[in-house]
């Protein structure tokens, strides 16, 4: 930058307003290095959008879930402030205990911050504006820990106008200004508390002094939220929960534990003499695989959202959830990502919307669109079904091509709407089942119909097996559930198949009707044993009860059974007309995302292998021709680091330094096209000696090497195998 | 019992009562007193009073003060985290704030005494003052100079003030190494079952007889004695258990005097108490709620052991858990297909002939953890940064403890810290049967 100065100095430049308009937004990235320019606007809206509902559609959901818990949560301490006053006999002579909460919140920490959220504002709404979280990482210390507290406590209470007032006040009490930090007391806190309260309650009781409610709000508790009880120095919360019970009638204090394991932590880190001045009660809240359950349930098991995953992806997202981390955010991020991938790399997923944008966006699709749905692998597929006439005109007409676009897109939306219903029938039918043919989860039964035609397995024959043995109350109640499943489904196929099912159930009550007054369909069967008793031959015999045998087989077909099959065939027809994976839709592409490999890349890194094509083959990342080498071998040409991480892993445990430096030296300067010793004297390029240390020292960095102290002139191996 | 208490230089009626709310430690107050002396004589510089826990000191020390208005400061050494908290309480309590605004940012031992000598050259004490240290056992982890100089405040100031220490710990553990001035020791005595009777008794409820407490407290302290001796606790639990006891008299079914079949009312119900509430396994709150419900069957905290953890956590702990109870070169015979018989008497170390769950669990190395990890879980797993940082959730959790150095990220080492229970439970979660790879089960 220029300056109007003659003189030499330093100068300042304030940042200019300039730059921060030149940041770039997020469209811009967007579209920036996007697939199908042309649509990205649109696209980077739709994803936008749908983004937006996703979020929206998480937090109500996390709201929902949360509620429960929440709701015990309010009413202890509501119920713990409001004992505290009783006068009676027992409350004087109890020791004076902390109420606590003992929040079981599950092993995925990173998710319980948004709980701990919402709770910290309700209590705000609706308890006491005296709520202060902690973390452990920024209570390392007793005296840290308090002054956190004292922070958080006062900040949160303090307005605008009264924080002038406040300060005056806490210099009066404390003496001067000057070492505020020496008053991190609970004292400090004490006298600020009852300022606070005398002064509200001064103000409150001008104007109702009669009603006893103002009474409750004048000491509201003081909530203190540990977040993560088992990361806290069990030394420092002992000693802050000894000091605490000493300020307990001055101050109505409350604690929350958030804990991640077992409730049985609290007893591990307190011992009797501090854990006998809580009176700890236990909240538990759902279970992370349920709450996953119902995020499926709610974003992925439904035809509302237009985006879809295929099976791998969500076979890629789920196990990153049940194998690693157990986090339900992490599985939203996830979905984020390949929504975000989806409408960058995909320029047909302007397509990717409701029915009716969707033909709208059809319309306005541009040649080059439409030539990427002729290559559509499904839509190819689509094509040779065709006759020769369709297939030629569908090359060539554009509008053509628009039309049954058009039908084809209509059909995938009609696919969806029964997908669902179909799958959550199907899942209710078999998820109660002996050994779950078809998995407990609806979200396996899922991932098994997004693979393959679901009646095609074993797994579902043997359902449909199960299925076709089951007792007659079993069997109507599970289809009366269908029935509530699919009874709020609005497409045309989906009434018929009500319709259908209540006929069935009618029949299945008409039958017990009927049994009632015709039991005598038993009786007939019985008439064959009579027979036996004359014969006598071995052979005879046998051959009479086969006979029997098959006859009853055929004749015990009672109604009921009849009625059943004919259920189990109902299913059967739905499955095979509904459930069919979506690979087989034409345009399936516009609204599944697949590239699985993408996902778990950036989401299940792998450092150490990355380091460890990076070394052994550098093409990889450096797109350099003269880099490739098809046997595995590192070409003499590559970075020095690859050369000297070849060259190592041809040694043992320890390492010569001084054959290595020879080893890489041949090496290079057989790369460099010279003989790599020319006049024999055994003096090293001082060069390439550079070189060569700088290699090692990198490999020393990354961790494969080290310096020992066994022998001076070698260094160490740190990993094993190699050549 | 009035007698006891009385003592030139204070007024009759305050000391009656003191000595009204100090039953059963009527000769320890006599005591003190005696020591403290008349108000504006000397006292001893420094009094060293030790007790097990809820054996009245601060009790006794604190009416003495409040009741004969006696220039005093209590401060608790456990909410002293620095020793500028200290001072500056000694200093406002005595004289008012503009005296603690005096101390420096940090203020050291000399500042504090530098301040209070000119304080007290301007207002000299017509009575001892007394600073009363609750928790005194605390002040040995302070600066070493601290507890020294505090035992002979009186001689450093200048003035007529005395230091109280109240602790649960016996002198002989405090006296630092160089050596200090030895304060006058005074013991409290655990309260005799008799006198906890007496105590407890004079807190009843007024809405019943004392006869008819007095009986109630027999039959807590029956239950209770033997394992609490808190006077506390002993109280707080008087309180939760009254009600039920007085159930039968209410519904009108016993009268007050039949002690034997309130005793088998209540018996039960205490017996109950003492494996919940007075482990705090159930909070009082709830404990008090199940009365209203009898059968509620309440769990306890420790009842809920159960830890919900994703599959690879599972098998790293499980690895870690095999890492920490088996000697390291045992690894080649669990985790190598073809090892060849190894005979466990023939790698017996002489050492390793007791178990080492007695022993408890051993620092591994990363390597090893992961070594393990790979060869105990079924499917092939990549070395994803996830696992690691599994590893380290693991520790967050306490399930795995860090051994080495924080700053060490070079091989760090672990510990296992779960018990066999516990990974038994995760290792049938996965169907991994976990004995059958532990050394102390071969």
């Amino acid at each position: 930058m220029a300056t109007s100065s003659f003189s030499r100095g330093c100068f300042v430049f304030k940042p200019s307003a300039k730059k921060k308009k030149t940041t770039v937004d997020l469209e811009s990235y967007f579209t920036d290095g996007c697939e199908g320019a042309e649509s990205s606007e649109t696209r980077f809206k739709l994803c936008l959008d749908l983004w937006n509902k996703i979020k929206t559609e998480t937090e109500d959901l996390q709201d929902e879930l949360n509620r429960n818990i929440l709701d015990s949560l309010l009413e202890f301490t509501r119920k713990c402030s409001s004992t505290r006053r009783h006068g009676n006999w027992a409350s004087q002579m109890r020791a004076s205990e902390i109420p606590t909460a003992a929040l079981v919140l599950g092993v995925n920490v990173p998710d319980h911050d948004i709980t701990f959220q919402s709770l910290s504002e309700l209590l705000r709404c609706s308890v006491t504006p005296h709520v202060a979280s902690l973390q452990a990482k920024e209570c390392g210390a007793l005296k840290h820990l308090m002054k956190r507290v004292l922070e958080r406590l006062m900040d949160a209470v303090v307005d605008d106008e009264e924080e002038e007032e406040e300060e005056k006040e806490e210099v009066q009490h404390s003496g001067a200004p000057l070492h505020k930090s020496v008053h991190c007391s609970l004292r400090a806190l004490c006298d600020w508390y009852s300022s606070k309260t005398k002064k509200s309650s001064c103000s409150s009781s001008g104007k109702k002094r009669s009603s006893s409610a103002v009474d409750e709000h004048q000491q509201p508790p003081v909530v203190i939220i540990f977040k993560d009880l088992e990361a806290f120095n069990p030394k420092v919360l002992q000693d802050f929960i000894l000091i605490c019970s000493r300020y307990l009638d001055r101050l109505p204090l409350m604690f929350i534990f958030g804990i991640a394991t077992s409730p049985s932590t609290v007893q591990r880190m307190l011992p009797h003499s501090v854990s006998s001045l809580l009176c700890i009660e236990l909240f538990q809240s759902l279970s992370c695989t349920q709450h996953l359950t119902t995020v499926i349930d709610k974003l992925i098991l439904t035809h509302s959202f237009p985006f879809k995953l295929n099976g791998k992806v969500m076979q890629v997202l789920v196990s990153i959830f049940l194998y690693h981390d157990f986090s339900v955010r992490n599985f939203i991020k996830g979905l984020q990502l390949a929504l975000l991938e989806h409408f960058h790399s995909q320029p047909l997923s302007s397509l990717c919307c409701r029915k009716k944008e969707a033909q709208i966006q059809l319309q306005q699709l541009s040649a080059g669109d439409l030539d990427r749905i002729r290559q559509l692998p499904s839509f190819n597929r689509f094509l040779k079904e065709q006759e020769q006439q369709e297939q030629d005109n569908l090359q060539t007409d554009d509008t053509y091509l628009k039309e049954v676009c058009q039908k084809l897109l209509k059909g995938l939306h009609k696919y969806h709407k029964n997908y669902y219903p179909v799958l959550r029938c199907l899942h209710t039918l078999t998820s109660s089942l002996p050994r779950y043919p078809l998995g407990k989860q609806i979200r396996e039964l899922h991932l098994i119909c997004l693979e393959k035609n679901v009646w095609e397995s074993e797994e579902y024959q043997s359902a449909m097996k199960l299925l076709k043995m089951l007792a007659k109350d079993e069997l109507i109640s599970l289809l009366q559930k269908c029935a509530e499943v699919l009874q709020p489904v609005k497409s045309k196929k989906m009434k018929n198949a009500l319709v259908q099912l209540e006929e069935l159930l009618d029949k299945f009550k008409q039958l017990n009707a009927a049994a009632e007054l015709a039991p005598s369909v038993e009786e007939k069967l019985t008439c064959p044993v009579k027979n036996l008793q004359k014969k006598t031959d071995l052979f005879q015999l046998q051959k009479t009860l086969l006979e029997m045998n098959e006859s009853r087989r055929a004749k015990r077909m009672s109604p009921f059974e009849v009625l059943r099959n004919e259920a189990v065939e109902f299913v059967d027809g739905l499955v095979k007309n509904h459930l069919s994976p979506p690979e087989s839709k034409p345009l399936y592409e516009v609204c599944y995302y697949s590239s699985s490999a993408t996902v778990r890349r950036h989401l299940n890194a792998t450092p150490r292998t990355s380091i460890q094509a990076a070394l052994s083959s550098p093409y990889c990342y450096i797109q350099n021709d003269s880099l490739k080498s098809e046997d595995g071998s590192v070409s003499n040409a590559a970075p020095d680091i690859c050369i000297a991480h070849k060259l190592h892993l041809e040694c043992g445990r320890l390492i010569n330094l001084y054959d290595w430096l020879e080893a890489y030296s041949t090496v290079v300067s057989a790369a460099e096209g010279n003989d790599p010793d020319p006049d024999g004297s055994g003096k090293m390029d001082e060069v390439k000696h550079a070189r060569f240390i700088r290699a090692v020292s990198e490999l020393e960095f990354l961790g494969f090497i080290k310096a020992t102290k066994k022998k001076t002139d070698h260094v160490a191996r740190l990993t094993w195998g190699g050549c | 019992m009035e007698g006891l208490l009385e003592h030139p230089g204070y007024d009759g009626e305050k000391l009656r009562r003191v000595s009204e709310q100090l039953p059963c430690r009527e000769v320890q107050a006599g005591m003190l007193l005696s020591l403290m002396g008349e108000p504006q004589q000397y006292c001893y510089p420094s009094l060293f009073i030790y007790g097990h826990r809820a054996s009245g000191k601060s009790h006794v020390v604190n009416v003495l003060m409040k009741e004969l208005e006696l220039p005093h400061v209590t401060v608790s050494c456990v909410e002293c985290v620095s020793s500028a908290l200290l001072f500056e309480q000694v200093l406002l309590s005595f004289f008012g704030c503009d005296a603690a605004s005096l101390l420096p940012r940090s203020p050291s031992l000399s500042d504090f005494v530098r301040i209070y000598k000119q304080r007290t050259s301007e207002f000299p004490s017509k009575q001892t003052r007394y600073i009363v240290m609750e928790q005194a056992e605390l002040l040995r982890d302070a600066s070493v100079n601290l507890l020294p100089a505090l035992l002979r405040l009186q001689e450093l100031v200048e003035d007529n003030v005395s230091v109280i220490l109240l602790s649960e710990i016996v002198w002989d553990k405090f006296r630092p190494n160089t050596g200090c001035f030895e304060p006058l020791l005074l013991h409290f005595p655990d309260y005799s079952k008799a006198e906890l009777l007496q105590i407890l008794s004079a807190g009843r409820n007024p809405s019943y007889s004392a006869e008819f407490y007095s009986s109630y407290i027999n039959i807590l302290l029956g239950v209770f004695y033997t394992v609490c001796r808190d006077l506390r606790e002993l109280q707080h639990l008087a309180a939760l258990n009254f009600s039920k006891f007085c159930e039968p008299v209410a519904e009108g079914k016993v009268k007050e005097t039949e002690t034997h079949k309130l005793w088998k009312n209540i018996e039960p119900h205490l017996k109950k108490a003492m494996q919940t509430v007075y482990l705090r396994e159930v909070s009082s709150l709830q404990w008090e709620q199940m009365d209203e419900h009898e059968t509620g069957a309440l769990r306890g905290l420790s009842a809920h052991t159960h830890v919900e953890l994703p599959y690879y956590s599972k098998f790293l702990l499980i690895a870690a858990y095999l890492a920490s109870y088996n000697p390291a070169r045992t690894d080649k015979r669990f985790f190598v297909k073809h090892h060849g018989k190894i005979k466990k008497t023939n790698f017996l170390k002489k050492n390793e002939k007791t178990s080492n769950h007695l022993l408890g669990p051993k620092p591994f190395p990363l390597d090893r953890l992961l070594a393990i990890f790979y060869s105990v879980v079924d499917s092939r797993v990549a070395p994803t940064a996830s696992i690691f940082s599994q590893i380290s959730s693991l520790v967050t959790l306490q399930l795995l403890t860090l051994v080495s150095h924080d700053d060490q990220l070079d091989s760090p080492k672990y510990k296992c810290a779960v018990s066999l229970d516990f990974i038994s439970a995760i290792s049938r979660t996965v169907n991994f049967d976990i004995v059958k790879y532990l050394y102390d089960f071969l």
